[in-house]
């Protein structure tokens, strides 16, 4: 397996979630500064977390304009695959590759927890305690595209305890491509035994071995 | 030179916990008169041409690009002469 990292100033999670992928999955992992493009194609592209461009006018805004976005697009459009875990999933939904917006947790708290998210997505059946860190995590979207969303079965994971204020304790959702997915939750977070949690290790290789 | 004043809105349709925060101390504070506070943003942005209606157009344009998310936003938009 080949994975691209993409790197953007503020990105925090990027070495964390290419190692999560090299040692779960032995995958040869590049990281791809904001200013490069991508080349090839490569199994994955990773979005990671943090906090690009300072979460400078609303997290994620500026970051769609980079030139790694700009062929984020064709790549997804040549039939590649995207993963956004947290600021990643922030900048697919302000890059319009995923509908909606994440916007302040309605506590108005920045929340570092574990929590238990379960997946009704068909292959990622289950519930997995995976750690959320983030203060503008709550998802919104129209009515509209929530019943779309929901009626062609494209949210790929809920919150059991709501923690921050998401429409329909959304915690991830896939694109109508079903090629395109983002989730707040870092499963990168739970793949190592000696830090506790496996949990996210079993979610990212059964979404891994999604067709 | 032109100057575009940007106001950028919550839609009313989204939740907005920063105004509802502020709305409970106000009322906390004897402020009983008030029900509701919104809290936004407001961008200036200098735009360099002396046709009016260029600026007009760019302040358009970079709000709908990217200084407002309509998604969950919406805007008012006033272009000045400096």
């Amino acid at each position: 397996m080949k994975v691209i990292v993409i790197t953007f100033p503020g990105s925090n999670c990027d070495r964390d979630l290419g190692k999560a992928f090299q040692s779960s999955f032995g995958a040869k992992v590049e990281y791809l500064w904001h200013k490069e493009r991508i080349s090839g194609m490569p199994d994955w592209v990773l979005l990671p977390g943090g906090f690009s461009y300072g979460d400078y006018l609303r997290c994620g805004a500026m970051a769609r304009f980079s030139p790694a976005m700009e062929s984020l697009v064709e790549y997804h459009e040549k039939g590649g695959r995207v993963l956004g875990i947290c600021n990643g999933f922030q900048i697919l939904t302000e890059a319009g590759l995923l509908p909606g917006a994440l916007i302040a947790n309605k506590t108005l708290k920045y929340i570092c927890k574990k929590v238990e998210i379960g997946s009704n997505y068909p292959g990622l059946e289950g519930n997995y305690k995976i750690p959320i860190a983030h203060g503008e995590g709550s998802y919104f979207a129209s009515d509209n595209v929530l019943e779309e969303w929901e009626g062609e079965g494209r949210i790929l994971v809920k919150y059991s305890q709501n923690p921050n204020g998401s429409l329909r304790d959304i915690a991830g959702i896939c694109s109508v491509s079903r090629r395109v997915f983002g989730m707040m939750p870092h499963p990168e977070r739970a793949t190592l035994e000696h830090l506790g949690e496996m949990d996210g290790k079993i979610f990212l290789q059964r979404l891994v071995q999604l067709s | 030179m032109f100057v575009a004043k940007i106001k950028v809105k919550l839609k009313s349709s989204v939740l907005d916990p920063q105004g509802q925060t502020v709305r409970k101390t106000l009322n906390e504070m004897g402020y009983d008169i008030i029900p509701d506070v919104r809290i936004g943003k407001y961008i200036e942005v200098q735009i360099d041409t002396k046709d009016r209606s260029e600026a007009e157009k760019i302040a358009s344009e970079v709000s709908q690009k990217i200084l407002v998310n309509s998604v969950i936003e919406s805007q008012e938009i006033e272009v000045l002469e400096k």
